[in-house]
């Protein structure tokens, strides 16, 4: 049984829900352009991944087994309702610019996957602590890449100035690939392999060797 | 806990899997509607506030990253001066038909009962369908109208672009022009957005001598003092799609089918008003 501590800090570099399962990587592109929707976007991601952990967790045991996954996708489609109608009566500007992204946080595998291999089969309170560990470990790997994303590719952080560009009388020549979703895609498969140098048993055994290349000789 | 009790073979009969279903939409249902009619009024009044803003950035009296205008009046003082009209888009005159404050054109558009379908050949903006009353926002002074904002939208490169362009005084100096949704690619077409090619519209002439549109967004400006630049605006590097979509949207909405007849009806009363003074 694993303990309360290992649930919640396990995710965050051990078991990285985008590190090293690769899920949510759709969101991780869209909503890391600027840190003000990132941390607005994880937060969402943390209130739903654990509210739905603890809902799945309290009926786990009178969910019939062949409508479980609708069931959790009810609760976690209320959820996601919840937090976008709330964002666009108390944070318009920032929904409008996390558009559909807020809604999409119900096809997020983090979610569904915690739901289901988690939550179905543990008490509450530790599924509540797994959903926001792992919504934490989505956070961190978002916070980094927009960490990246938004200075080089709009000298600014948090809407502050830290590379004054050369359009507004500065030096610094903005790359606008870090504005598009491709450029995530990079910082994060160079995020995933600091983690496996760090922690090297996260390194996957090759799934087949490469035979050695034919000599001069042979092919004659 | 009382859940708790219930047996496998329970659990997956088929009464309680309809209890469990029933039970499960009725709470998530409660709290999805309970919510979304209790936050309504304040969704409401941010959309209006955010049209505002928009309106008010076209004209030039908000900076684009801030919400507070110069001598520190806030957006609901500043959209304070403007007068919202209905306007019938065919004869050019104001009309009481719909509430101005309820009416929203880009809606009124796809209704076929209140808008017109467009021949392709009119139809240079790519909208399918305009509607037959749309809004103007008037700002007006002491010695008549200070600007004029009108509602503008078209096809770019991936999707309509929605925005207002603002009229000077004189009804043919554009003021401004700002897009307030759009799809175009971050970074080339884009850059709509950008406040320096943003500043480029100022004192662009919409009408040519004969008072049609005649915008035109060029790769190289026509030498200054000539006739041609008096109607130029430079085009967006790398994106030719959006860059045609922003100068036919901008002369659609300016001509014949858009609202010239208004404009032009404004240009007579204006002229009378400056007789009348001199008598």
């Amino acid at each position: 049984m694993a303990t309360q501590k290992e649930v919640l800090i396990d995710p965050i570099f051990n078991n990285n829900p985008i590190a090293l399962q690769v899920l949510g990587i759709c969101s991780a592109l869209a909503v890391t352009i600027n840190m003000a929707t990132t941390l607005v976007m994880c937060l969402a991601v943390i209130f739903v991944t654990t509210m739905s952990n603890l809902s799945v967790s309290l009926l786990r045991n009178r969910i019939p087994t062949n409508i479980r996954i609708i069931v959790q996708m009810t609760i976690i489609a209320s959820l996601v309702i919840v937090v976008d109608e709330t964002l666009k009566a108390f944070a318009y500007d920032i929904s409008k610019s996390l558009s559909v992204f807020v809604g999409l946080i119900i096809t997020n595998c983090i979610v569904m996957g915690r739901a289901e291999a988690f939550a179905m089969q543990n008490g509450p309170f530790l599924s509540a602590m797994d959903g926001f560990g792992n919504a934490l470990g989505y956070s961190v790997v978002l916070i980094g890449v927009a960490l990246v994303r938004e200075p080089l590719g709009s000298g600014t952080l948090l809407g502050y100035e830290i590379l004054p560009t050369v359009a507004n009388g500065g030096w610094y020549l903005p790359n606008g690939m870090l504005l598009l979703a491709p450029s995530a895609f990079f910082i994060i498969g160079f995020f995933i392999w600091a983690i496996r140098a760090w922690k090297t048993d996260q390194v996957e055994e090759p799934e087949y060797e490469i035979a050695p290349n034919a000599q001069y000789k042979e092919a004659m | 806990m009382a859940e708790e009790t219930g047996s496998g073979s329970n659990k997956d009969g088929l009464r309680n899997t309809f209890s469990v279903a029933v039970f499960l939409c009725l709470v998530c249902s409660i709290v999805v509607s309970g919510l979304a009619v209790l936050l309504k009024p304040m969704q409401l009044l941010n959309k209006e506030l955010d049209q505002k803003k928009n309106i008010l950035r076209a004209a030039g009296l908000l900076a684009a990253d801030s919400d507070i205008g110069s001598g520190g009046r806030t957006v609901e003082e500043m959209f304070a001066d403007f007068t919202v009209r209905a306007v019938d888009l065919d004869t050019g005159e104001y009309t009481d038909a719909v509430n101005v404050d309820a009416y929203d054109p880009i809606r009124a558009a796809s209704d076929s009962a209140v808008s017109t379908d467009l021949s392709a050949e009119e139809d240079i903006a790519t909208l399918g369908r305009r509607e037959n009353v749309s809004l103007v926002f008037i700002k007006t002074n002491d010695t008549g109208i200070d600007k004029v904002v009108i509602p503008v939208r078209g096809f770019g490169l991936w999707g309509t672009l929605y925005g207002y362009l603002a009229l000077e005084s004189d009804l043919s100096t554009i003021a401004g022009l700002g897009f307030y949704q759009h799809k175009e690619t971050p970074g080339l077409g884009g850059e709509v957005d950008n406040p320096k090619w943003k500043q480029g519209w100022q004192g662009v002439q919409l009408y040519d001598d004969v008072g049609q549109p005649a915008v035109d967004l060029v790769k190289l400006r026509s030498p200054a003092n000539s006739n041609a630049a008096r109607f130029e605006v430079d085009a967006l590097s790398g994106a030719t799609f959006t860059t045609r979509g922003v100068k036919n949207l901008v002369n659609f909405w300016a001509g014949d089918l858009g609202f010239r007849p208004f404009i032009e009806k404004l240009k007579t009363q204006q002229m009378q008003a400056s007789v009348g003074e001199h008598r």
